[in-house]
């Protein structure tokens, strides 16, 4: 069978998200709880989560987590990644032997930061600098797949059902300030763990429910501007899209979400002059990152998270706020299970952001 | 001389015992086919001035006529076909070029009707126009290439000169001239209506239609008739036309007979003097004399229009395409070799140029790959014949679609490609003030406009069933189209899968 990246595979599933607003840190445990309600949105065909703040003591190097197929791709990657990146720590990202997931690949962990020289001869900014590296790396080292590459954070997933990753992955014993969860129910599929999700770059990560109409073209633009979509994933292009308007044409949040999920033009036509500009401007200039179809998505970044339905709510996604703690998920049984004692709990508008930052703690605000 | 005898391709067949001698088709037909013979009370015809147009068919009262091939042949021949065989018979008695009208008829492969279209099911739900917003806005021109932001961090509008259009097309270059001013007015009329663009292709812009300048495209081709700075500064945007579909390589000739009156005035120049377009313009010999002509009318108009550049889609066509983004252009037109024209030499428009629908998929392709292609927008013509076809023209990459012969065809052309006669019966492709006055621009902008609403909804309806209820999510959509019945050559330009994979 071919793998993600040789076809493109629709895929319904559930997602759910949990972020404290003062940084303050807290065991994965929870994320495990509230993904494991919404068990029939999966089908055991993926599953996988990201945390933030999880990693203080090296918070100022690259987490790279790696797949690799066998011990021949460990070495050449481990070869390109000593030639371009001075190795802090590495080592096996720890797992816990559960009879429901089997098949894993080798998983290892490597903190790093790149080397100066490479650096410089690259003429590049640290962050395009990784990027471009993590993309060499998935596109030119065959058996290895760099999944997770942001900052004191990192990306788990696995063939399986969520809650099974989440044991497997002993993901109970890490602490971060804020957690996004992806059960996957994919139409079929190999069972390759990088299939699985969230998917993420740098410090990026999404996950997504829907099965957007507008993928390739999508994909056609944003491989323009050199990202190259090598899953064929609605989730893969959907990052890219937000690494592009953030990190490189520097849009809010706010902004973001009024490019993805555009306002329709009969309502912009309704805005009072200045606000009316601005979403004919960027609706203009950004057209082709508009995603249309069913989805809801929610953007984990340093500092923050951004949950975001399309612009006819064709997904379910509902909000709930307790103290300075968020939880966002695909139905509210699964915020509930975690906290039944809710302030307010409601569902966002198609293309109506909810963007949360964190002000405190370990995570910076930008 | 029966040596240059051709039996006609047409027989007129009237029913006696339905003819009531009106004498209507006698009446209407400017080729005087039909005559009326007194002495017996009856109608004649002469078969071998008929074209073919159908007025008389379409006018006779009682259903009377109608128009058959005839059936008289020469010995059947899979080399030599009967058209090849008159064609070369009738230059071996004038030693001239043949002339021709509208697009190749030629049987050369349709890509269009080689392509299929998506829909949803199960994972993903179809929208309903009906009941959903469903966006067919379309802007063309480049895009910006930063974002500025002023003290309070405020996105600045830097956003060039834009084409601002309802639905993704155009009533492609038609000059006054080789089409009436009721036709021209009918266009216009259509295109402000519609909130889109017509265009006056190279007559020059009669003073009546400037009132009609925001939904105006101004051509600039290389006879450069009619071309004044009020010229330029009247339309929404400006067109140079390098080339045209039909006869690539070749320039244009409206004959003598033609420039009278209004038309010698608008084309500024002398009533009955040819107006001859020569092959290339004589300040253009490479890509950087575009260059210049491109920045030449933007000086004249103050950098305030979108300049586009129209070419006929030959072999070479996606580096020459990426030549023009980066030459100032706004955006680039292409004209197939199925597009139409009111006269081109027949060798040419037969067997010069490629489909439209390769031209165009390899052109995205090519401008994706040099990361250039949000420099411009592109414009497809040549020939689009429906609502499915522009659906398969945007999700091939498109930004827009141009209209000649469909247009036309919403007007009362029959298109019995005899415009270079001048005899149009239907009032389009003529001059003559009593067929010209047969094309009423009240009806006749109606039906454009009924033509244009009725493919808008049908590309809403298409968009919906895909899922995408924004005409930019299917710009360059690739994965909604899925080939039949081609090679993996044809697959591998055109971007797209078969069908089944």
């Amino acid at each position: 069978m071919q793998r993600e990246g040789q076809i493109r595979i629709p895929s319904g599933c559930a997602i759910s998200g949990i972020i404290n607003k003062s940084g303050k840190r807290m065991s994965g445990e929870a994320i495990i709880k509230s993904i494991a309600v919404m068990h029939d949105r999966s089908n055991g065909l993926g599953g996988g989560f990201a945390a933030y703040g999880i990693y203080p003591e090296y918070k100022d190097y690259y987490a790279l987590h790696i797949f690799y197929d066998s011990p021949y791709a460990k070495k050449e990657c481990e070869e390109f990644i000593e030639r371009h990146f001075d190795i802090i720590n590495l080592s096996k990202i720890p797992t816990r032997k559960i009879k429901e997931i089997t098949d894993e690949p080798l998983i290892w962990r490597y903190f790093v930061i790149p080397l100066h020289t490479k650096l410089y001869e690259s003429q590049l900014e640290e962050r395009d600098f990784t990027e471009k590296c993590v993309f060499r790396i998935n596109t030119r080292i065959d058996g290895a797949y760099v999944f997770s590459s942001g900052k004191n954070m990192g990306v788990f997933k696995a063939v399986g059902f969520p809650e099974d990753v989440g044991r497997f992955y002993r993901l109970d014993e890490y602490e971060g300030f804020s957690f996004t969860a992806h059960g996957r129910y994919p139409t079929n599929t190999p069972g390759w763990w990088g299939g699985a999700h969230p998917f993420a770059l740098l410090d990026y990560s999404v996950v997504h429910n829907g099965e957007i109409s507008s993928y390739d073209a999508n994909r056609r633009a944003i491989e323009m501007y050199g990202y190259k979509c090598t899953l064929q994933t609605d989730t893969e292009v959907i990052t890219y899209i937000i690494d592009y308007l953030n990190r490189k044409k520097k849009l809010t949040f706010n902004e973001i979400a009024s490019v993805i999920a555009a306002p329709f033009w009969q309502t912009i036509e309704r805005m009072p002059n200045e606000e009316k500009e601005l979403h004919e401007y960027l609706r203009i200039v950004f057209a082709e990152q508009l995603i249309t179809g069913p989805f809801s998505i929610i953007v984990a970044f340093d500092g923050g998270l951004m949950a975001l339905n399309d612009r006819l709510k064709l997904r379910s996604m509902v909000v709930g706020e307790k103290d300075d703690t968020t939880y966002i998920a695909s139905e509210e049984a699964a915020i509930r299970i975690i906290e039944p004692d809710l302030d307010t709990v409601w569902s966002p508008k198609g293309g109506e952001p909810v963007i949360i930052r964190v002000t405190g703690g370990e995570a910076k605000c930008r | 001389m029966p040596i240059n005898y051709i039996y006609p391709d047409y027989e007129i067949i009237r029913n006696p015992d339905r003819c009531i001698t009106c004498r209507v088709c006698e009446r209407q037909c400017a080729n005087q086919v039909h005559e009326y013979i007194a002495d017996v009370d009856k109608l004649s015809c002469d078969d071998s001035k008929c074209v073919n147009c159908h007025r008389c068919v379409s006018l006779c009262p009682t259903r009377a006529l109608k128009i058959k091939r005839s059936e008289s042949t020469y010995k059947e021949n899979s080399n030599w076909s009967v058209k090849t065989i008159n064609e070369l018979y009738r230059q071996a008695g004038s030693g001239g070029v043949l002339l021709s009208s509208m697009g190749n008829p030629e049987n050369y492969p349709i890509y269009f009707d080689k392509i299929l279209l998506n829909a949803s099911q199960v994972t993903n739900p179809s929208i309903d126009p009906l009941r959903e917003p469903m966006e067919t806005k379309v802007f063309l021109g480049t895009k910006p290439k930063q974002i500025d932001r002023n003290e309070n961090g405020s996105i600045i509008n830097n956003l060039p000169p834009l084409l601002r259009l309802t639905m993704p097309v155009m009533f492609s270059a038609m000059s006054y001239g080789s089409i009436s001013y009721n036709a021209h007015e009918s266009l216009a009329r259509a295109a402000a209506e519609l909130g889109i663009m017509y265009n006056t292709g190279e007559g020059g812009l009669h003073e009546d239609f400037i009132k009609y300048g925001k939904n105006t495209i101004v051509q600039v081709a290389s006879g450069r008739f009619g071309v004044n700075p009020e010229y330029l500064n009247s339309g929404a945007a400006i067109e140079i036309k390098m080339g045209q579909g039909a006869k690539p390589g070749i320039g244009g000739h409206l004959p003598g007979t033609k420039i009278v009156g209004d038309i010698s005035r608008t084309r500024m120049i002398p009533e009955h003097s040819d107006a001859i377009s020569p092959a290339p313009h004589h300040d253009i010999y490479s890509i950087e004399d575009l260059r210049q002509l491109v920045y030449s009318l933007k000086e004249a108009t103050r950098y305030q229009k979108p300049v586009i550049v129209k070419i006929a889609a030959v072999h070479n066509i996606s580096a020459i395409a990426s030549g023009i983004a980066r030459s100032g252009a706004d955006i680039i037109a292409i004209d197939g070799y199925r597009g139409g024209t009111g006269a081109a030499p027949t060798r040419i428009r037969d067997n010069v140029g490629i489909p439209i629908e390769l031209a165009l998929a390899s052109v995205d392709e090519r401008l994706r790959q040099e990361g250039i292609r949000n420099n411009v927008s592109i414009i497809v013509g040549g020939s689009i014949r429906s609502s499915a076809d522009i659906v398969r023209a945007i999700a091939l990459g498109a930004d827009c679609v141009y209209i000649g012969t469909a247009a036309l065809l919403a007007l009362g052309c029959h298109l019995c490609r005899s415009c270079h006669g001048g005899k149009c019966n239907w009032g389009i492709a003529t001059q003559e003030a009593n067929l010209v006055k047969r094309l009423n621009p009240e009806i006749g902008y109606k039906r454009l406009v009924n033509l244009m609403l009725a493919w808008r909804h049908e590309i809403k309806e298409m968009m919906g069933g895909m899922g995408i209820n924004s005409i930019e999510s299917l710009k360059g959509n690739r994965l909604m189209l899925r080939g039949v019945g081609l090679n993996e050559k044809e697959l591998e330009i055109l971007g797209i899968k078969h069908a089944g994979e």
